[in-house]
């Protein structure tokens, strides 16, 4: 069980608000993340969760009951840090142990889950190496493990990938993925990697300066971004923004189109414009194009056969049915 | 350090360090092998020959021998206890974040820039004497008897100058090790249910093994010594003669050198069989 329920809950330091008012609910079973970019409050938000920080005004209610002054440890959240946070000193099974020790749980258990723990993440033949023994993907894991023998009603992940090369974090990607899904249990997960938002997420929620942008699914948020931020977080490569006459053809104050939903061609279209540079990533071509007279730069994605050089001049025809058209405030329209 | 030429180039040029450094250490060395060989009372004839291993013999028979290393050992052991214990728990106060902490760390670090001689002297007369010290004085406000602390609690009293003198070194080596603590890693132990003796005790502990090992090493070697404090206060008397108090009493007060020295080479013995079972105990702490 882990519903976890935030009610108008703040959080000053001094005299900055970094979380102004927010309300949030979390769902039993739920895979969350909070994405934004730094500095939005996603890391604040989740240790006002974990409790490692008091929150100034408001409420959270955990499973229905306030936990608002109730202590970490007390809380059933396990969590996952960004620099693993693991105990030097003690050795992978000490490590996985700690917190059952902690609990004053029986040996024969405490084993039993260790060894169990061990076996889910494939670090049985690491058991009694030191962490400084191991490589980064086999420290998350071990991370993980020390999270999952507590049995918690939510895990909160604070940036876990972020200390992992590219190719780790595909694959720890898919394991916490793989995890949540055998496991059933509440995740909260924070990044500033909107891929891994997602990615993984049941439900991303995107934070701007602790104020909530837009909470929805990932297909809902690339497909119906609320305002021009999320329109340009969510998406990669960024959504093209046009301005001006163009965007008043549409009725709207600003007009944004994916690159993936422009198409190229050397011969006809509605948009004329220069190739700049060209990135080739085999399965896809990204073209960022000048001189439209729109924006400084727009890029289109196409296939990766399609070739111009630099300097060509191509014609870009945006799909109307996917156009997002946003009023000055930078809210979306229809 | 790549090549041929650059590794004797290298070599040729710690060679004159190297040289200088092991002339330090041997001339004396041997110096003091040669005198402990010899009969040497510079008032009463000079040298006067070869006398095999009498000197060592004289030294160890001596009624005051076995007593200094009992004192010598009181005294390192109790610095230490008491400097490593305090210091652990000045420097976990020192860490929290506190109005005018620049300040009170300069405060903290001063007893180690003022001078044995000085320290002894200012204990001595300002806090210990029994008629106008400050303790005298704290004790015959709460109606009690002044303690005369040099001749009634002399090693003590030592052990307390002493302590207070290294007490900033043992601080400022274990706060630095403190604050290099990853915060991450108590935040994740208060996760994990560990209330704060408990993480003092797994997590802050362990990782202070180092320094807490580096602060006992570098202490023993300059407590072992003590002399100014000893000479200052008590002049070797009430107890107080350290193994160092009783070889300067030797070739000094005795004017006996062969003697003297032949105490100096047991007081090398002594400091080897100390660092031994101090590597024993914690200096599996170093290795990792």
């Amino acid at each position: 069980m882990g519903r976890i329920t935030l009610n108008k809950v703040t959080k000053s330091f001094g005299e900055t608000q970094v979380i102004p008012p927010l309300d949030l609910t979390i769902e039993d079973g739920e895979f969350t993340v909070f994405v934004g970019p730094s500095g939005c409050g996603k890391s604040t938000l989740l240790r006002l969760i974990a409790g490692l920080e008091d929150i100034t005004t408001g409420h959270i209610d955990i499973d229905g009951m306030d936990a608002t002054a109730v202590p970490p440890a007390k809380r059933g959240l396990a969590m996952v840090f960004q620099s693993y946070a693991l105990y030097p000193h003690m050795s992978v099974r000490k490590n996985i142990a700690f917190p059952l020790r902690m609990a004053k749980m029986d040996q024969v258990e405490i084993d039993r889950r260790v060894d169990n723990a061990a076996s889910v993440l494939n670090l049985a033949d690491y058991i009694d190496r030191r962490p400084g023994q191991l490589s980064g993907g086999q420290r998350q894991r071990v991370a993980i493990g020390r999270a999952i023998v507590r049995e918690p009603a939510a895990f909160l992940f604070d940036e876990p990938l972020s200390n992992l090369d590219a190719a780790l974090r595909v694959g720890m990607r898919l394991e916490i993925s793989e995890l949540h899904k055998r496991l059933e249990t509440t995740m909260i997960y924070v990044t500033h990697d909107q891929v891994e938002a997602m990615t993984m997420a049941d439900k991303i929620v995107v934070l701007r300066a602790g104020h909530i942008e837009q909470v929805g699914s990932p297909l809902e948020l690339y497909k119906a971004p609320r305002n021009l931020f999320v329109a340009g977080f969510i998406g990669s490569p960024k959504m093209n923004f046009v301005e001006g006459a163009e965007a008043a053809k549409y009725d709207a104050h600003t007009v944004g189109v994916r690159p993936e939903h422009i198409a190229i061609s050397g011969t006809e279209g509605a948009w004329k414009g220069r190739v700049g540079v060209s990135e080739h990533l085999g399965s896809d071509t990204f073209f960022h194009v000048h001189d439209t007279g729109l924006a400084e730069t727009l890029t289109v994605r196409a296939d990766g056969e399609v070739s111009f050089k630099h300097g060509d001049t191509v014609y870009l025809t945006p799909r109307e049915d996917v156009v997002h058209r946003f009023d000055a405030q930078g809210l979306r329209i229809g | 350090m790549a090549t041929q030429s650059s590794r004797s180039a290298a070599r040729l040029m710690m060679a004159p360090a190297v040289i200088l450094l092991l002339g330090w250490m041997l001339a004396p060395l041997i110096t003091t092998l040669y005198f402990s060989f010899r009969r040497y009372l510079p008032l009463r004839g000079g040298d006067q020959g070869w006398v095999g291993f009498e000197n060592y013999t004289r030294f160890i028979g001596s009624s005051a021998f076995w007593p200094s290393v009992q004192t010598t050992l009181i005294i390192v052991g109790g610095v230490l206890v008491i400097t490593v214990l305090l210091g652990i728990v000045l420097a976990l106060l020192l860490d929290q974040p506190m109005w005018g902490q620049g300040i009170v760390r300069i405060l903290v670090i001063a007893p180690f820039f003022v001078m044995p001689t000085v320290s002894a002297l200012v204990w001595k007369n300002m806090f210990m004497d029994p008629v106008n010290g400050l303790f005298a004085h704290l004790w015959k406000f709460f109606g009690a008897t002044p303690v005369e602390w040099l001749s009634q609690a002399s090693l003590q009293s030592i052990v307390m100058i002493v302590s207070w003198q290294w007490l900033p070194f043992a601080t400022l080596i274990l706060l630095t090790a403190v604050q290099s603590l990853d915060g991450e890693q108590l935040e994740a132990a208060e996760m994990d249910g560990a209330p704060f003796i408990k993480r003092f005790w797994y997590i802050v502990l362990p990782h202070l093994g180092r320094a807490i090992t580096i602060v006992i090493l570098i202490q023993t070697i300059f407590l072992l010594s003590i002399f100014a404090e000893i000479f200052v206060t008590t002049g070797g008397a009430f107890g107080t003669r350290t193994l160092t108090y009783l070889i300067f009493q030797r070739v000094l007060e005795s004017q006996n050198i062969g003697l003297g020295s032949a105490g100096g080479v047991y007081a090398i013995i002594l400091a080897n069989i100390v660092a031994i079972f101090l590597m024993r105990i914690v200096g599996k702490n170093l290795d990792n």
